[in-house]
């Protein structure tokens, strides 16, 4: 390597440039006016930015701004276009909030949005401010906003260990990582007291006591210290990609990844908070994985509502996230972190008594023996009250009905001692307690088996052991039996209870796995999209009890698909799936995006495609809550969006195809109409010129010769013509069957007079059924039909030979069968004569355009009816027509004539 | 305007606007010694129709300023000068309508001029006798209007009055086509214009006594779609007439 190649940037480190650049130029860009506190002037900073981006001709818009009755603000405010708020109905009182469909309708280069880590009021679209502010992003419109630096997820709990005060309303880190450019807005405290003093800061009436203590000089300056710090991390972030950019060498870290487990419980919050602290100081990315033990299937529902909010935070502060199955949490976590080249595991320091870490190793010893290469960060968590707690009220309650029933255990197995206990001995009594340890650890679970068996060690030496009823011990034997009875009883329950818990977590793997696989059978064989539609209905019921909703796009919009008579959403349910759709992201129930809507709306995605959305309701509230069942319902989401991708791959190909033939046909349909159309011309041409010109040098009967031929010309193009405009006709659809009575008797001398030069030298054999009534058709063209077909006859068939019609009449099919004695046609032939352009070829050359046939069969099948052809074994060749007897019934009046 | 054969020639107003139709139509006519007027347009056919008195009209139905079938309504508000429609329209609808309208005949282009001439002397002599023939004569069939007889080879057949009141009225006709509707109020009242198949079943049996061979009927002639037309009883391209003032 040369000294130019080193100093040169890697591709990768350009590769990532470019992507971040292309990233930032298709999103608007976010700038945040960072404050320590309220009053420190953001909003004024703000307006004050905005007001002078509009002197500059930039298209500025104040999309939501909060005066407060600040005069000095109201007056920046006066000359910015102000867009009106949207009043949210909520409980009878009406919120101003930011109205997301003016701005993106209004389209401002930079929308000014105020207070950042606002909560929107219940029935707004999505829960935060933050979120609009990404819609605006991702539309391409520039975002300039205010915002607190206590507001920000992972500073969330320093700040509360600084102030006592729980801030409530966040945002995630990710946003000021987005943020293309931050401003920090300081004055000292000192000043902002002033200002606080003479009123200058808006503090909510509700909240004067709190704003209160927070506004302690203690406070602000520990806060502004914050504000400085994050500011200063930022700007060296800039610098460090700067420096990565311009290649300017310096002392690289390695690429570190940190991984933190979230359980539920308390202290998983801080930990997260912890480790994005950490990954933000190492630069690195980080995961936050739940993983799902045996054990935790006991766990009631609230508990696996606050892990999947856990999750979702971890995924605000710019986790990647992910739920794992294991039997052990060490295990699982330390598989999942070397599959993912985890580098860093961070973990809580456990605060477990020594007695229970005697039991049951804590997880982090076994996580820090099993880690191998990866090192493990202990952190302390301290014992911070919660002040939403876990339910531990429920599973107490749960709890206490398992125990009662372990004591009504111990109490069976006691008096069934009692009844035996003149023909057994006190030691093989023992074994009627150890049956009540199995039975408590195969239907209670391990811990009442544990209880079950220390109690009956307490029973059974108080009533059977000699002295009896004292817990003192005579025999020093039996002290023996007590060991062995409350160790057999405690491995015993342990083993059996595991066992029966990992036979449950099987069995749920198995269902899911399960109906994982059926749906991607059915869907590999679904080939369009009903087909694709009826095995997610399916599938998704049978598995989930959930039904799905299908929203396929339709240009830009989302059309709701119906299926089986399914009730159409209403248009909130459509506003909600629209925007999962333009989003890419999941939206509606049990997600932070409209979260009131009835369905949960997933989008169809696919690594090129969106293919739509697919809408979910659970039958089960907690299911959308539940990370195993958002996980199985994203699966079913990816797998539908592949095949419906699939199908309308296959669909474009198949048009394509289409397309194909269709040019070939057209080509074909060219040739032969220059043909058919310029060979009469040119003899009708020809014959005109030379009488014309040569009138002198012919003879009366060459004339006479000649204008004969001319005229059967025009006769053949004529007729050429007229079929090419039924043809037309007939394919555009514009041919109204006119469905009269008719009189086939009347219909086929019809056709024999229309062709009466033809038919001088071929007589024409008729076989008529007497008192033949009137059949139902369109007398113009079945008339055409015949013609086409007389004349077929007499073209293929040698001169002077018969023509036989016949007529049959049944129940229900009226035949009309015109039989000639010509050659035929080869077997393999017979269905194909029918088709457009199809010509057999024919020795005299005479041929026509192969329209003739393709023109009855229209005609035919519009009727209802069917034609086909037949080979005669020795000689002649006919062709069926067939047509209901009924005729197809009229949609209106037929034979209306005017 | 093409006068120079006298006052007393036939005087045919040939309306379309297509140059050489005109000259092909001109010069066939002036050969058959009719007078011949040219209208290039619906307004102008009205105008003539008025100021020249035709014995006859040739109209096309695609002419520039209006449709053909106005200048037919115009026309009937207050001549009854026989009309013969020439029009590339082939559906039946079309002719239909002409004939409603009051059309007393149609030819679809492209036509042999034969054809043309008998559709013109059929209309010209229905148009000129004003008093019914008593007796009709087509090949072997005599209708005797006056004694209500009807001889096939000098045979008499039995008709039902329907029947014999559908023979007189196309005999009366005799070479014009008559659209079903047309047939069906005469006969059967305006109530039974919505049921062509009593005229099928009536042409039906009246053929089977009237003609020869009623799969291959030579009198009452079908026009598919649009109704019947009695053959008319001079033989078509006759040329009796010729050099006479009259083609009657």
């Amino acid at each position: 390597m040369t000294d130019i190649d080193k100093d040169r940037p890697s591709p990768e480190a350009m590769l990532k440039l470019a992507q971040a650049e292309e990233e930032k130029a298709a999103k608007g860009k976010l700038k945040m006016f960072l404050g320590y506190a309220a009053g420190v002037g953001k909003t004024y900073s703000m307006l004050t930015v905005g007001r002078q981006l509009k002197k500059e001709g930039v298209d500025v818009v104040a999309a939501y701004v909060e005066s407060h009755g600040r005069l000095e603000t109201d007056a920046l405010l006066d000359g910015l276009e102000v867009l009106p708020k949207a009043m949210i109905d909520y409980q009878g009182v009406l919120l101003p909030e930011l109205d997301i469909d003016a701005v993106l309708q209004r389209r401002p280069q930079v929308a000014l949005v105020d207070e950042l880590a606002h909560s929107n009021a219940p029935g707004s679209r999505h829960e935060k401010r933050w979120q609009d502010v990404q819609e605006f992003l991702n539309a391409g419109i520039d975002v300039y906003t205010t915002v607190n630096v206590q507001h920000f997820e992972s500073l969330n709990d320093v700040v509360a260990q600084i102030t006592g005060v729980v801030v409530r309303e966040t945002v995630p880190d990710l946003l000021l990582d987005q943020a293309a450019d931050i401003r920090l807005i300081d004055i000292s405290p000192d000043e902002l007291l002033q200002r606080l003093h003479e009123g200058k800061v808006y503090i909510p009436a509700q909240a004067t006591q709190a704003i209160e203590k927070f506004f302690r000089p203690g406070n602000l300056i520990a806060l502004r210290e914050l504000a400085l710090r994050h500011t200063a991390i930022r700007v060296d972030e800039q610098m460090r990609a700067y420096m990565e950019t311009r290649a300017i060498p310096g002392p690289w870290q390695t690429r570190e990844r940190l991984l933190v487990c979230v359980s539920g419980s308390p202290f998983s919050e801080k930990l997260m908070r912890i480790t994005r602290r950490l990954a933000n100081e190492m630069k690195a990315p980080w995961s936050a994985v739940y993983i799902e033990t045996p054990g935790d299937d006991a766990f009631a529902r609230e508990n696996r509502e606050r892990i999947w909010q856990e999750l979702r935070l971890a995924e605000n502060m710019g986790a990647e996230v992910a739920t794992i199955t294991g039997s052990s949490v060490a295990d699982a976590l330390v598989g999942y972190a070397v599959k993912h080249n985890i580098t860093k595991i961070v973990v809580g320091k456990p605060n477990k008594s020594r007695l229970r870490e005697l039991l049951r190793p804590p997880i982090v010893d076994q996580i820090i023996r099993k880690s191998g290469q990866i090192d493990v960060y202990v952190v302390s968590i301290g014992a911070r009250e919660r002040k939403d707690g876990p339910p531990q009220k429920a599973r107490r309650s749960f709890s206490l009905r398992v125990y009662f029933e372990a004591c009504a255990l111990v109490i069976g197995a006691s008096l069934a001692c009692w009844g035996m206990a003149s023909i057994f001995s006190p030691t093989n009594m023992a074994m009627v307690y150890l049956l009540a340890v199995v039975l408590a650890a195969v239907r209670l679970g391990s811990k009442p088996a544990i209880a079950v068996a220390f109690i009956s060690v307490l029973v059974f030496d108080f009533f059977f052991v000699p002295p009896y009823y004292t817990f003192a011990v005579a025999d020093t034997e039996y002290l023996l039996t007590f060991v062995g009875l409350f160790t057999v009883g405690v491995v015993i329950s342990t083993l059996v209870a595991r066992g029966k818990e990992r036979t449950m977590v099987m069995q749920t793997r198995e269902v899911q796995t399960a109906s994982l696989y059926y749906i991607s059978r059915d869907l590999a064989a679904a080939a369009d999209m009903d087909a694709i539609m009826a095995a997610v209905h399916k599938n998704m019921g049978e598995s989930l009890s959930a039904e799905p909703l299908f929203f396929s796009p339709e240009r830009e919009h989302l059309r709701f698909i119906e299926h089986e008579g399914q009730e159409a959403p209403d248009l909130k349910e459509h506003a909600v799936a629209g925007w999962a759709f333009r989003n890419l992201q999941p939206a509606g129930r049990g997600t932070a995006t409209l979260g009131s809507s009835k369905y949960l709306y997933l989008p169809l995605k696919t690594s090129a495609n969106i293919m739509g959305v697919l809408g979910v309701k659970l039958a089960d509230e907690a299911g959308y809550t539940s990370p195993q069942i958002r996980l199985l319902l994203d699966a079913f989401a990816g797998q539908t969006a592949m095949a419906l991708e699939r199908a309308h791959l296959a669909k474009q190909a198949e048009q394509a195809k289409i397309l194909a033939t269709r040019e070939n046909l057209e080509r074909a349909l060219l040739n032969s109409i220059s043909h058919d159309l310029r060979s009469p011309l040119a003899s009708i041409t020809g014959i005109l010129s030379s009488l014309k010109e040569q009138e002198t040098g012919l003879s009366e009967l060459a004339k006479q010769e000649l204008l004969t031929t001319a005229s059967e010309e025009a006769t053949r193009l004529n007729r050429f013509v007229t079929n090419l405009l039924n043809m037309t006709r007939l394919e555009a659809g514009v041919v109204k069957l006119r469905q009269e009575d008719c009189d086939v008797q009347d219909l086929i001398s019809c056709a024999l007079s229309q062709l009466d030069q033809q038919l001088r030298d071929r007589p024409a054999r008729i076989d008529l059924p007497p008192d033949l009534p009137l059949v139902p058709m369109d007398m113009g063209l079945m008339t055409q039909v015949l013609v086409n077909l007389l004349e077929n006859a007499v073209k293929f068939s040698p001169p002077g030979s018969e023509i036989d019609i016949k007529v049959r009449l049944d129940n229900v099919l009226l035949r009309i069968e015109i039989q000639d004695q010509g050659p035929g046609v080869q077997e393999n032939e017979l269905d194909r004569i029918f088709d457009k352009f199809y010509q057999v070829p024919i020795p005299e050359g005479r041929g026509g355009t192969g329209l003739g046939l393709s023109i009855c069969k229209g005609i035919v099948e519009a009727h209802g009816g069917g034609i086909r052809a037949r080979n005669h074994a020795d000689r002649g060749f006919t062709v069926i027509v067939q047509l209901p007897r009924q005729g197809l019934p009229q949609e209106e009046g037929g034979g209306d004539e005017h | 305007m093409n006068t120079e054969k006298g006052a007393s020639c036939v005087r045919v107003l040939v309306v379309d606007d297509e140059a050489a139709i005109l000259r092909f139509l001109k010069t066939v006519l002036d050969s058959e010694e009719f007078c011949v007027y040219k209208a290039e347009n619906g307004s102008l056919a009205i105008a003539a129709a008025a100021a020249v008195r035709p014995d006859l009209i040739l109209l096309d139905l695609g002419l520039p300023d209006m449709d053909g079938l106005e200048v037919i309504r115009r026309i009937r508000e207050w001549s009854k000068v026989p009309i013969i429609v020439l029009s590339v329209r082939e559906r039946e609808d079309d002719k239909v309508m002409a004939l409603n309208t009051g059309a007393d005949d149609y030819l679809t282009k492209p036509f042999g001029v034969g054809e043309l001439l008998a559709r013109i002397r059929a209309a010209l002599r229905r148009a000129l006798q004003s008093v019914p023939q008593p007796v009709y004569r087509i090949e072997d069939l005599e209708v005797d209007l006056v004694h209500r007889r009807v001889l096939s080879a000098g045979i008499e057949i039995q008709l039902t009055p329907t029947e014999y009141d559908l023979l007189r009225l196309l005999v009366t006709n005799a070479g014009k086509v008559l659209t079903h509707r047309q047939i069906l109020k005469q006969i059967w009242g305006a109530g039974y214009v919505e049921q062509p198949h009593v005229l099928r079943v009536n042409i039906s049996n009246l053929r089977r006594k009237v003609e020869k061979d009623s799969s291959r009927p030579r009198y009452i002639l079908t026009e598919v779609g649009v109704g019947y037309r009695l053959k008319a009883d001079f033989p078509e391209n006759a040329d009796k007439d010729k050099g006479g003032r009259s083609p009657l």
